[in-house]
């Protein structure tokens, strides 16, 4: 059974039961406004006052919990390459011979390849994360996992959260700071990472909540990211994690030429296309030629005196730096990208803490994506239909991230995708792609070093950049040339079995993964 | 379009893979693969084979291509032609060149090899650097010595140091060199290409040099570094005001020529040939194109 | 072509190779050793392009030790064109 982009997705997939297909990208969304279906329950817990919620350590409070075999554990990633509570704590309860944990993280990262050991001794058995890198993504491409992985986007988790399908049993949240009563925050303290949006909605979902935390600091703690009505204990560790991995190189502002040349070509692209004007909202991602993309419209901006209303996303310091010049009267901030942009957050109230929900979450009463004029974003692979996939590599490893990725593409006005088109020797741009994380319908135009590629949907904005002097190239012809140059690749061999789902952020199944073949 | 704008030529090590196969992707008007100075003695025969190969494989679109062979005066020279030659680059940039002499030698050898491979005699085209203080004297003798030479490009580093003297910010000491040069070339009908600005971290020193340069007839200016790209363009680019003027020129133009007539008006006042030349150019070099022309 | 001395050319640099001739004994063979950071891709390939290469400066025994970094088809053949005439100049 195809589905809208022509992936044949079966209707029950084993270990997941029955799915629905991807129909297109507001197919599901227009259905749903008109049910009155209900979101999944709360659990209510009743702490008296006075209540200790104070554990000696993990293993204190694991004898706390309500700890069995099955149940659903969930985490954050806003500590990402630099995160040492998951591993920790999925040890301790392996320790305990726990089995068959659903590990519900927003997304997992290369400090995760731990897990890997987890994963094949069945501890773990079910995975919904956003992303999978190193060796924990090839683990989930062999098979090693007993049920296939969901890959969600950031929205899609907060809706698989809030109606259920993600039942969280026991919620960890890692704080830089918190104090006794479990009131927490991310933008302040040794281990600070900012914004803590991804785990605003399991605070409120989970059938219990925990929360971890380096540094106790005296009540009340503030700002109170996660509130003390929905914590039930609070942990104190060493440490959470290294705050200086949570970035590595990716806020700085590239100084690869190819990059800076392709940003250019973007930025001009959407200045040009006129999207570019006073009280405009601006998105892009945290490296590489997309953060660079920010640059060129800083300067355009200061030029031209314009003002735009606000940043959304995954905040860098050259965004909030922009709010500090008062270029955009606000920043929303799901996710920090270095713990510089944490001051920020305690210091500047322009600079404002949201939740994945209220990012993202298509099955709400609208999102802030949805308000987004323009998004930049990158990309692993193109196909000439501008499906994107950011997930899984030429060798058909799972390496990659959903992210926010099909989130801002759907709800932003216009949606460039900036990438080379080729990568050292792998085409970036191809006829067909492995997997298809974000259709084309929501991309609006490529941006390559050999031009700009308009997506045929939008013929304003064929108009609005014919006379424009800038190149505009025919995404065919890209791919033909690129296939060319590289030459024709061994397409990675895949076996019949479904390792893994991508899940688009309305639910339905966008692209499955298979079994890559040893 | 009329004749290929070379604002900007980017110098690419002829022995680097990457930067060569990238080579049209950095928004410069031309490139120069360079086989001389950017390649080590030792590595001169890879760098040949490397740039021949590349030359005929990849597609560098409209950016116009060019290569600078090793001197007449090292073993490198006639093999550096043999091989380069037959991939039909846009010109060969020839290093110190002294004389017209030094240009004939270079020609004869060129038609040979264009005869072998069955390429229209004539068609390769050179770019002659002047580098020294014999060349400079000689510009203008150099410039009209072969139907080949299509433009006339200065080598500052080395014409200073055959001068003895030291390279300033300022560049008083190849004052003279600059504007000898560009004269020859605008008396034969060249091009003209200024030398490379070292300091790739001085926006603002590259963009005054350039501004000079562009003020005394240079249609562009070579670049080491992609980064300095867009700063020479944007000298390089006309005023709003210049393109409205010119955008007006041009369109009555193409008007005129549909109507036949061979002569015409502007708000009164006659419009003639050099004029819509120059119009034709600042619409080039704004990236604008009038069909009709 | 006979090949008289061990050369090398290229790099490890990106879109790069770096490759090794060694001479070997006549009727050796060729033996190629071959290590690529897009060895799944583009391993038979780039094995193509190096046995092409061969042929057309017919050597038929020689060593080869090839570490590829992503390097094109035109860059492949240029390195060892490069290695083959180096070893066959007797010059390093």
């Amino acid at each position: 059974m195809k589905n809208a982009i022509g992936v044949d997705i079966p209707k029950k997939i084993d270990g997941l039961g029955e799915v629905v297909s991807f129909k297109g990208e507001w197919a599901l969304v227009d259905k749903a406004k008109t049910s009155n279906v209900q979101k999944e329950p709360q659990s209510l817990r009743v702490k008296p006052k006075g209540f200790k919620k104070m554990c000696k350590d993990i293993k204190d409070c694991l004898d706390k919990l309500e700890i069995k075999d099955g149940m659903t554990i969930s985490f954050h990633h806003h500590m990402r390459g630099g995160d040492g509570t998951i591993v920790p704590i999925i040890e301790a309860l392996a320790n305990r011979g726990i089995k068959n944990l659903t590990l519900a993280s927003s997304s997992l990262t290369g400090a995760h390849e731990p897990l890997v050991s987890y994963v094949e001794d069945g501890t773990i058995t079910r995975i919904f994360t956003s992303g999978c890198r190193g060796k924990l993504g090839q683990a989930v491409s062999a098979g090693k996992l007993k049920y296939p992985a969901v890959f969600h986007s950031h929205g899609g988790r907060a809706r698989a959260i809030q109606e259920g399908r993600i039942k969280v049993d026991v919620s960890f949240i890692s704080a830089s700071a918190a104090d006794d009563a479990g009131n927490a925050t991310g933008s302040h303290g040794k281990s600070a990472c900012g914004s803590l949006g991804y785990a605003m909605i399991d605070a409120e979902y989970a059938k219990q909540v925990v929360v971890i935390t380096d540094n106790v600091v005296e009540y009340p703690c503030q700002p109170a990211s996660i509130q003390q009505c929905n914590v039930d204990y609070v942990v104190p560790i060493d440490s959470i994690g290294d705050p200086k991995k949570i970035a590595g190189d990716s806020t700085r502002i590239t100084k690869n030429p190819m990059d800076l040349r392709i940003a250019e070509l973007a930025a001009e692209a959407i200045i040009k296309a006129n999207y570019i004007k006073e009280g405009y909202s601006f998105q892009c991602g945290a490296g590489g030629a997309s953060l660079a993309v920010a640059r060129f419209i800083r300067e355009y901006m200061e030029q031209k005196e314009i003002r735009g209303s606000f940043l959304l996303g995954g905040i860098t310091s050259v965004m909030t730096d922009m709010l500090e010049s008062d270029l955009f009267k606000y920043a929303f901030d799901v996710q920090s990208f270095d713990s510089a942009v944490s001051q920020s957050i305690c210091n500047n109230p322009k600079h404002v803490e949201i939740s994945a929900n209220q990012y993202a979450n298509p099955m709400n009463c609208d999102c802030m994506t949805h308000k987004l004029d323009v998004v930049v974003l990158a990309a692993l692979e193109v196909d000439i239909n501008f499906n994107v996939n950011v997930l899984v590599g030429a060798d058909g490893n799972i390496r990659g991230a959903s992210g926010g990725h099909c989130d801002t593409a759907a709800g932003a006005n216009l949606t460039v995708i900036v990438a080379p088109s080729i990568r050292g020797r792998l085409p970036i741009i191809k006829k067909q792609i492995t997997t298809v994380v974000t259709p084309g319908s929501s991309v609006d135009l490529l941006v390559t070093e050999r031009g700009i590629c308009i997506n045929p949907a939008r013929k304003d904005l064929k108009k609005a950049l014919k006379d424009s002097g800038l190149p505009i190239v025919d995404i065919k012809d890209v791919a033909t040339e690129v296939e060319r140059l590289c030459g024709k690749q061994n397409e990675p061999e895949f076996e019949d079995d479904i390792v893994a789902v991508v899940e688009y952020r309305d639910g339905s199944i966008i692209d499955v993964i298979r079994k890559v073949k040893s | 379009m009329s004749a290929k704008l070379t604002r900007t030529m980017l110098y690419i090590p002829g022995n680097n893979p990457a930067m060569v196969q990238n080579g049209g992707a950095y928004g410069a008007d031309a490139i120069l693969l360079d086989l001389e100075d950017a390649v080590a003695v030792n590595r001169k025969i890879d760098a040949r084979v490397l740039v021949r190969n590349i030359m005929n494989f990849v597609n560098f679109g409209d950016v116009e291509v060019t290569v600078r062979i090793n001197g007449l005066d090292t073993e490198f020279a006639i093999d550096d032609l043999k091989e380069i030659v037959p991939q039909k680059p846009d010109a060969i940039r020839i290093p110190k060149i002294n004389s017209a002499d030094d240009v004939k030698k270079i020609d004869q050898i060129i038609t040979e090899i264009e005869k072998e491979h069955g390429i229209k005699v004539g068609s390769t085209k050179i770019h002659a650097m002047i580098e020294t203080a014999i060349g400079v004297e000689n510009a203008f003798e150099i410039a009209t010595s072969s139907k080949r030479i299509s433009a006339l490009t200065i080598g500052g580093q080395d014409l200073t140091a055959d001068m003895k003297v030291v390279k300033t910010e300022a560049g008083e000491e190849i004052s003279y060199a600059r504007r000898r040069i560009v004269m020859a070339a605008k008396a034969a009908g060249l091009a003209a290409i200024d030398t490379v600005y070292a300091d790739v971290d001085n926006e603002a020193g590259l963009i005054r040099e350039t501004e000079m340069i562009k003020g005394l007839g240079y249609d562009g200016k070579a670049v080491i570094n992609p980064r300095q790209i867009k700063p020479i363009h944007n000298v390089y680019m006309p005023t709003d005001d210049a393109i409205e003027k010119a955008r007006v020129i041009i369109e009555a133009f193409v008007k005129a020529k549909k109507e036949g007539v061979g002569v015409f008006a502007i708000n009164g006042k006659m419009v003639d040939a050099p004029v819509v030349a120059r119009a034709q150019r600042v619409l080039e070099l704004a990236g604008i194109e009038i069909g009709g022309q | 072509m006979k090949l008289k001395i061990t050369a090398q050319a290229g790099s490890l640099e990106s879109c790069d190779l770096l490759v090794i001739v060694n001479p070997v004994e006549e009727g050796a063979g060729r033996n190629v050793e071959m290590e690529s950071m897009v060895i799944s891709e583009y391993g038979d390939s780039i094995l193509k392009d190096i046995n092409g290469i061969l042929d057309q400066f017919d050597v038929k025994d020689v060593e080869l030790v090839v570490n590829d970094r992503g390097a094109l088809t035109p860059t492949i053949k240029a390195r060892i064109e490069a290695a083959l005439l180096r070893s066959s100049k007797g010059k390093g």
